[in-house]
């Protein structure tokens, strides 16, 4: 199907109110941290305060005298896990490194990695317990950072792990190196031999989170039929039960998983870290038990972002880039699976280009493992090549933007994967920005500077799952299984809005638990208003269909003679015969019965997005700090369902850009404790720290959607890293290549450099 | 424990090591009120103690004898939604909405005190509340849509 | 956190009565600090002792000399929304404005900030330059300390067992004078000061002359650090003295490398505050009130 000109939508484009948000602004709304079950009791975890250790033993005796103690669990207590790979939706875990992270049985590899768990009465109760159990540990030496990790010598976090390599290679010998893979193309030495200009960088990039404001919580009870409830705040309650059946190997239909509302997850909440435990405390105190992270617990103990070094080298001909080499070296934390991979491939995305060579490493460090950060791999890769592309563009005297457009991918453009883009809207966002009044507004005082960078994501498809079902009053009742983060219920109920040409208001979409509808697959990958969206369309049709085959048999006719048309089923054979959807939908009992359609589908041909960013900051010489003075975010979204919700998802991932630019970084002692897991040090933007983003919105339809829609969500947290390093750069005359811009890091190589 | 609960006396106990955060949402069932630091770093548990918005991480339960609390559950009168409530769903103010009741808490309490508060003052007292989600930017537009809407109620 | 009893007594005579018994004691103003050190078990209490019952530890107001006397755990907004304050003492306002966000604001107080004697506390090098006294109380009486003499190290205040913060005393301050307070932080708010500068400077009534020049440092050293500017005294308070006293300030700080910031940087940041600190403190002296 495709769609090339903007139709005239009913409801999709405007922006009505979100079917959750009177709960949400009244405090009504669950989160994972509400749920209260009768009898409920609550735990805590024995966290170890080592980086790297071998647990020697554990003994839990004292702790099981404490009083009001219930129940304390180890590692012990879980079966033996496989080593088995399960897709999770945005990076693929092996369930063995999955359960030893949930709980640590020979080694523990992070400081804050989880050891054992007590139940008991109340939270006071539980926290005085875990401090009574008794670990004997062998202290061994950390290792902090991807270039110390990759060394020969290093300390390795397993002596079984070697480095994966391309056609199923292995290293002979053990190292932290998880995998090593590389991409060519083209003639690289050739290439950089007749460019006009190379340059060559290496960029650091620190460990951040994603710094969702609500801290993780899992609720569970052990049923006495065996079944187990889990009440949880998660991006994708089917990925929740079944990482849970399989750590506690348990059949998948034996766990229900009721998600509640979640404050934020970006990523960080699709894998498990308390479910399970949760649910063997249940089934050790016979009662259920609340299991919550404080802030602490989620700093060190759920899943940030890698800590980058990128080394780029990139040529420059006849105004165009012509070559780049880079090699991507990211911290994967305790165990393999960091986002290099798609930092390689979205990197180069913006630009055609004949010759690549790039080296990846997923190398293991003694941090916890991380996890998916919006857009994950892509933001600090954007980094190192936007920054190169600056310098390149500024040192040749070519404007940065023109730069990126004589380069521009479009459609038929080989990716770096040898496939060739679709539709896609690079050249229209970078026409956008380069026409937009901020990029030729005029920047005056000395320390003031403006930057640009582009940035790209593939966005998902995936599996997903959704009923209609159609009341006698014409009201619509859409269950869908993708947890409503951002407003997708709303985006969703208008894409059935527009497919069903009923008002918005006549759908109330309901988020189901997993007892209660088929698979879908993670909320993130920014793909639910696109592959839900997709399922959505389709139910709707088959429910027109379906209300069609109705409308045929009241009047007689065969199902082709009836035709849907803005809002009314007409008959072919005879025009005075018509009923309005509201009018049909009470006939259903005399035609049959309930009336509903539904949809289950891998979603294919999701659209990839493009942004260009520009930003303006001022840098004080004195201190070191830069403020951010104007920000505009282009955009490529498709279709923008709801404007505004769009809007959101740009300005949330900006701002979070920022903070990632300019403050915020885990901080390490030499013992591998992290210094600053609170929200007073590890610093995220508050309002007084960002100016309004101005979120412009580009739509080159999708091809593979019916309503042409693309996902929003992560693209931009993609160029502000850059964005802003160039802006720095500008103002100062200095190219800073290690983030975070901390005043502290301004100062000493401004200074330095006088 | 004696208090007057958004606008009602209510009456509790609790152990003196309790925060009023704890309190609220474990004894009392008042949910709406969230922790997201439990630290005084991030706002999300903000009520209004005798007329001063706090953090009630930071208080405990056993300080407000006698004193006056309000919270996010009596900010709406039934299911008529305070000015504030209204904007934040009108701008879009909000998307996991998490950090939202301590958002309308801090906002009532300035315009409470600064119905004209500008751009920048919205900014400045709404510092000590973190939004992940938003950018700030459709909350701040929403506060100022409130300051329209109040004032014209009270012409 | 582990369980405490709880007392809020109504007269200082009555918290004496709670103290020098064997239990470990806390005093407990608006809480923001000793609630969230009892949390994460940085502190440890048998009994905690709430002081904001007492009026003369909630109170403030100018006296008949115009000194300024603030009971000990007023909260800070109390005091920087006061029109007079404001007025009287712009450079109080600075750092009281300053310390984390509109809530803890509404709660903090300066006795509490000043009790917690941390290096980086804004309170103390406002108060210092301005020339404030400590009134301390206990069963014995009550004695009073300009406000230097406070602090013996980091997290570690001059009051003895049995003895709390009564008040702060800031003295009326002569009508050719100005103070001003700035701190350095990473963000725009809610962060511990990476060094701040206090500067308090006197001018002839010409406005041309520096009568008087206190300079007090925060977060660059265990302690507040009193810079000696005796040799500024009598100079023109122009920009070439203004930058004479950065360079003393840089000179006399002693900062440490932490997670908050680093040698180098807080060395500068002494003398760039200073500077900035001073040309404000002599535009506010040569306002005309």
């Amino acid at each position: 199907m495709t769609t090339i000109e903007r139709p005239a939508y009913k409801v999709i484009g405007t922006r009505p109110i979100r079917p959750d948000g009177v709960e949400k602004v009244t405090g009504k709304a669950q989160y994972a941290a509400d749920a209260r079950p009768q009898g409920v009791v609550f735990a805590k975890i024995l966290r170890s305060p080592h980086a790297h250790a071998r647990i020697l033993s554990v003994d839990t005796s004292e702790a099981e005298r404490h009083p009001g103690v219930l129940a304390i669990i180890t590692a012990a207590d879980f079966p033996q896990a496989e080593d088995k790979i399960e897709d999770l939706g945005e990076g693929a875990v092996n369930l063995r490194e999955l359960s030893d992270n949930i709980l640590a049985s020979e080694k523990v590899l992070y400081r804050g990695h989880a050891i054992a768990a007590v139940a008991a009465a109340s939270p006071h109760e539980a926290e005085a317990a875990v401090q009574k159990i008794r670990v004997e540990y062998e202290v061994l030496t950390p290792v902090m950072n991807v270039l110390d990790a990759m060394r020969e010598d290093a300390p390795l976090l397993s002596e079984t792990r070697h480095t994966k390599m391309m056609g199923g290679q292995q290293s002979d010998k053990p190292s932290n190196i998880a995998a090593y893979n590389q991409f060519k193309t083209g003639d690289i030495e050739a290439a950089f031999a007749e460019s006009d200009l190379v340059v060559e960088r290496e960029f650091t990039t620190a460990m951040v989170h994603q710094g969702y404001i609500e801290p993780q919580s899992s609720t569970a009870s052990w049923n006495a039929d065996g079944t187990i409830t889990i009440w949880t705040s998660t991006q994708g309650a089917f990925v929740v039960r079944a990482q849970v059946a399989d750590v506690l190997r348990v059949p998948v239909a034996r766990v229900k998983v009721i998600p509640l509302e979640i404050g934020g997850g970006f990523g960080g909440k699709i894998p498990i870290y308390l479910d399970p435990v949760a649910a063997l405390l249940s089934k050790k105190s016979g009662r259920p038990v609340k299991l919550s992270m404080n802030r602490t617990d989620v700093f060190e103990g759920t899943g940030p972002t890698s800590g980058t070094v990128i080394t780029v080298k990139a040529g420059a001909k006849g105004g165009r880039l012509h070559a780049v080499q880079a090699t991507m070296r990211y911290e994967a934390g305790a165990y393999p699976g960091s986002p290099v991979g798609a930092g390689a491939m979205t990197m180069l995305a913006p630009y055609e280009l004949e010759n690549i060579e790039v080296h990846t490493y997923d190398v293991v460090v003694n941090k916890p493992k991380t996890s998916a950060y919006r857009a994950p791999g892509s933001p600090a890769a954007a980094f190192a090549m936007e920054s190169v592309v600056d310098e390149l563009a500024r040192t040749l005297k070519i404007d940065p933007l023109q730069f990126r457009i004589n380069t521009a991918s479009k459609e038929g453009t080989k990716q770096v994967t040898g496939v060739p883009f679709a539709r896609i809207g690079n050249e229209e966002v970078l026409q956008t920005a380069i026409n937009h009044p901020h990029y030729t507004a005029p920047i005056e005082g000395p320390y003031r500077g403006r930057g640009v960078a582009s940035g790209y994501w593939f966005n998902g498809g995936m599996q997903s799952s959704v009923v209609v079902a159609v009341n006698p009053d014409g009201t619509v009742n859409l269950v869908e299984g993708s947890t409503d983060i951002g407003g997708t219920r709303a985006s969703l109920a208008m894409q059935l809005a527009e497919t069903l040409a009923i008002p918005y208001e006549a759908i109330r979409p309901i988020v189901a638990d997993t007892d209660s509808i088929g698979h879908n697959d993670v909320t993130g990958g920014s793909r639910t208003t696109f592959a839900s969206g997709m399922a959505v369309y389709e139910a709707g049709k088959d429910v027109i269909r379906e209300m069609s085959s109705r409308a045929a048999k009241l009047w007689s006719v065969g199902p082709d003679d009836v035709v849907y048309e803005d809002g009314t089923f007409r008959c072919l054979k005879d025009s005075t015969k018509e009923f309005t959807f509201r009018e049909l939908a009470a006939q259903g009992a005399r035609t049959g019965g309930p009336i509903a359609g539904k949809a289950s589908l891998v979603a294919r041909g999701a659209g990839g997005a493009f942004a260009t960013h520009i930003v303006d900051v001022e840098v004080d010489p004195g201190t070191g700090k830069t403020q951010i003075l104007r920000y505009t975010a282009v955009q490529d979204v498709g279709t923008a369902i709801h404007p505004a919700y769009v809007e959101g998802q740009i300005q949330g991932g900006v701002v979070q850009g920022i903070g990632w630019a300019l403050n915020e970084e885990f901080i390490y002692d030499e013992q591998g404790r992290m210094l600053n897991s609170s929200f007073l040090d590890y610093r995220m933007p508050t309002s007084l720290d960002v100016p309004p983003i101005d979120a412009v919105i580009v739509e080159v339809p999708n091809p593979g959607h019916p309503y042409g829609v693309r996902g929003v969500g992560e693209v931009p947290i993609v160029p502000p890293l850059a964005a802003i390093a160039n802006a720095v750069a500008d103002a100062t005359g200095h190219r800073f290549t290690q983030l975070p811009l901390s005043p502290r890091r301004l100062i000493e190589e401004l200074d330095g450099a006088e | 424990m004696e208090t007057r609960l958004n606008g009602v006396e209510r009456d509790f106990l609790c152990e003196p090591r309790q925060s009023l955060l704890e309190v609220l949402r474990d004894e009392l069932g008042l949910t709406g009120t969230k922790e997201g630091c439990n630290n005084g770093n991030c706002g999300a548990c903000s009520v209004v103690l005798d007329g001063r918005i706090v953090n009630s991480c930071c208080v405990l339960a056993v300080e407000i004898e006698g004193r006056d609390l309000e919270t996010i559950e009596g900010v709406a009168r039934g299911d008529q939604l305070h000015p504030l409530q209204s904007a934040f769903l009108d701008e879009a103010a909000l998307q996991c909405g998490i950090c939202t009741p301590g958002f309308i808490m801090a906002s009532k309490a300035l315009l409470e005190r600064e119905p004209d508060a500008d751009e920048a003052r919205i900014r400045h007292w709404l510092a000590g509340n973190l939004c992940r989600c938003t950018g700030y930017d459709k909350i701040v537009r929403a506060v100022r849509r409130a300051e329209t809407a109040i004032e014209e109620m009270n012409v | 956190m582990e369980a405490f009893d709880y007392v809020a007594p109504r007269t200082l005579d009555e918290v004496y009565t709670h103290l020098n018994n064997g239990k470990r004691t806390l005093f407990m103003a608006g809480g923001t600090d000793v609630i969230v050190q009892l949390r994460e078990g940085r502190r440890q209490c048998d009994l905690l002792i709430d002081l904001k019952r007492i009026d003369q530890l909630t109170s403030y107001g100018f006296d008949s000399e115009g000194t300024l006397v603030i009971g000990a755990a007023t909260p800070l907004a109390q005091l920087y929304e006061d029109v007079d304050v404001r007025r009287r003492l712009p450079g109080l306002v600075d750092c009281a404005s300053l310390i984390g966000g509109i809530q803890i604001q509404s709660r903090a107080s300066l006795g509490g900030n000043l009790c917690n004697a941390s290096p980086a506390a804004d309170s103390s090098p406002a108060l210092i330059v301005l020339g404030a006294t400590l009134v301390i109380s206990s069963a014995q009486g009550q004695r009073e300390i300009p406000v230097e003499e406070f602090f013996l190290g980091p997290g570690r205040n001059a009051l003895q067992p049995g003895e709390l913060l009564l008040q702060i005393r800031v003295p009326r301050q002569h009508p050719n004078s100005g103070t001003r307070y700035l701190r350095f932080i990473p963000r725009n708010e809610m962060d511990i000061a990476v060094a701040s500068a206090g500067v308090h400077v006197q001018l002839s009534e010409d406005g041309a002359r520096i009568d008087q020049l206190r300079v007090a440092l925060g977060a660059v050293g265990p302690t507040v650090k009193v810079v000696d500017t005796s040799s500024l005294v009598g100079r023109a308070a122009d920009a070439a003295a203004i930058d004479a006293a950065g360079a003393l300030s840089a000179e006399a700080a002693t900062p440490i490398d932490d997670m908050r910031g680093g040698i180098v940087q807080r060395r500068k940041l002494a003398r760039v505050l200073t500077v900035r600190a001073m040309e404000g403190a002599i535009e506010r002296a040569r306002e005309v009130r």
